[in-house]
């Protein structure tokens, strides 16, 4: 196999890989929100429960996580995680069982992830802040949305990027259940005797990685205008 | 009838009593200073009249209406409990100015939320906005910073950031300004130019409540100043009464103090 064709075969891994990376984001950023408001709430059995969460998912290896939700649910339950197949404008998309456990993992672990980042982003803003939109006649909801929230995503624009990036590389965990991403693929290769491929994969890694950077910058650069 | 009348309000924060059975009232464009050791509870009492803090028992009334009652306030809705806390403005010794907005930005924030609340239709909210607007661009011209309106806080200085905090505090136009301890976290040259802001306001009869740890300011400027200790009005009277002829030992030996660490 030449060079084309290699990086055309890869690229088709590739494709899963950044729609494992896409569909992950899009689903644990805002169920961090949530899981964060849990582990901050003043009512404790929720508080509790949520820290607990928070902790046993922090505190296991994401490759063991994948292997429970693709396994377990069927043992314990006799429940199958289904293959699907969703329209995405006019396209169809097959997300087989194996893809679909793979982004339930990630999701519920990166957004465990993520509900720190807020925590600690929400926490680090002074009462000041939110006094002095009281005694302006706010409403909370207002004093949230209107003065902290933006003063919250400057603060943790650096721990979410860290993250993100790291999301992209872990995606290549899910070859564990067998989803074929980009490195399952180089492994065929390989186990045909062609090994360069595999090494190859580190540049679709880097560049991706490179134009997150680079969108993370520009971002950082936006809300530099103001200091907090 | 007194503008402000403060009866019985006390405050504890788990055993500890702060604040013990205030009582004292204020006439309509008078300026009070509260003067007092830290812990005395002096800022406690003004957080209190902001409804930052919910006393435990005692009434704030303002023109005779009872616009707090510890007895009742449990039952109070929010927008009450919102609309009854702009009778007061407060200035925050650490500014507090919302960093991602600009100056005219801070100032009109609150009073445009507040026309969003309304029901009005978009012409009148479009006159209501421009209103909204030209009276935050005359309280930036009264403390003198017309020409920082579209500058944001972090390239001001800090008395410059106190005097947009004072023209925010105003632009809801309450019936008393509270001004908590607004030049301690100043440096001493910048003092100057914030005092020199509250004294133009007495002057157009604004009615304030400062307190402050600036002793000359407070005999100058007050027409009634309290000292407070251990929780209660240990004295209360005219600047002369205070300044000159303390009654109390406690206040004899705060301002000798005061006067030591000049």
């Amino acid at each position: 196999m030449g060079f084309w064709e290699v990086t055309l075969f890869l690229l088709d891994g590739f494709k899963v890989t950044c729609l494992l990376f896409l569909l992950t984001l899009i689903f644990s950023l805002p169920l961090g929100l949530i899981i964060c408001m849990g582990t901050m709430t003043k009512f404790r059995p929720i508080r509790y429960i949520m820290k607990v969460f928070v902790w046993i998912i922090r505190g296991i290896p994401l490759m063991l996580q994948l292997f429970i939700v693709f396994y377990v649910p069927g043992m314990l339950f006799d429940i199958r995680i289904p293959d699907l197949e969703i329209n995405v404008f006019g396209k169809t998309l097959e997300i087989s069982a194996r893809f679909l456990s793979a982004l339930i993992a990630f999701v519920i672990n990166y957004a465990c992830y993520f509900s720190e980042i807020y925590r600690g982003g929400i926490q680090s803003i002074s009462r000041g802040q939110y006094e002095a939109g009281q005694v302006l006649g706010m409403t909370k909801m207002q004093i949230f949305f209107k003065i902290i929230l933006k003063q919250v995503i400057k603060r943790i624009l650096p721990p979410v990027s860290n993250e993100v990036i790291t999301l992209v590389k872990d995606t290549a965990l899910a070859r564990v259940i067998s989803v074929v991403e980009i490195i399952k693929l180089a492994e065929q290769l390989a186990s045909r005797a062609l090994l360069w491929p595999l090494f190859y994969t580190g540049a679709f890694y880097l560049l991706f990685v490179g134009i997150l950077t680079l969108l993370f910058n520009h971002f950082e650069k936006k809300l530099s205008y103001f200091k907090s | 009838m007194s503008l402000l009348e403060v009866s019985n309000i006390r405050k504890s924060f788990g055993k500890t009593e702060v604040l013990r059975g205030i009582d004292f009232s204020l006439e309509k464009g008078d300026v009070l200073s509260i003067i007092g050791s830290s812990g005395s509870g002096k800022t406690t009492l003004l957080r209190c009249l902001n409804f930052l803090e919910t006393p435990d028992t005692g009434t704030i009334s303002i023109n005779g209406k009872t616009i707090f009652d510890a007895s009742l306030h449990k039952k109070l809705k929010e927008t009450e409990i919102r609309s009854n806390r702009l009778h007061f403005g407060l200035v925050f010794q650490s500014f507090n100015l919302f960093p991602q907005y600009n100056v005219l930005d801070n100032i009109t924030l609150a009073p445009k939320m507040r026309l969003n609340e309304m029901n009005y239709s978009k012409e009148e909210k479009k006159e209501h906005l421009q209103g909204i607007i030209k009276t935050a661009q005359q309280l930036l011209d009264k403390v003198g910073l017309t020409e920082k309106a579209a500058s944001y806080p972090c390239e001001l200085s800090g008395g410059q950031q106190q005097r947009v905090a004072i023209a925010r505090a105003l632009a809801l136009s309450p019936d008393i300004l509270c001004f908590d301890e607004p030049t301690s976290a100043l440096d001493p040259e910048l003092t100057g130019e914030v005092l020199r802001v509250i004294r133009d306001l007495k002057s157009s009869d604004c009615t304030m409540i400062v307190v402050t740890h600036e002793m000359e300011f407070a005999k100058n400027v007050s027409d009634k100043v309290i000292f407070m200790a251990n929780g209660i009005i240990e004295e209360e009277g005219n600047p002369y009464d205070i300044f000159e002829a303390p009654k109390s030992p406690l206040t004899r030996a705060f301002l000798n103090k005061s006067v030591e660490s000049f």
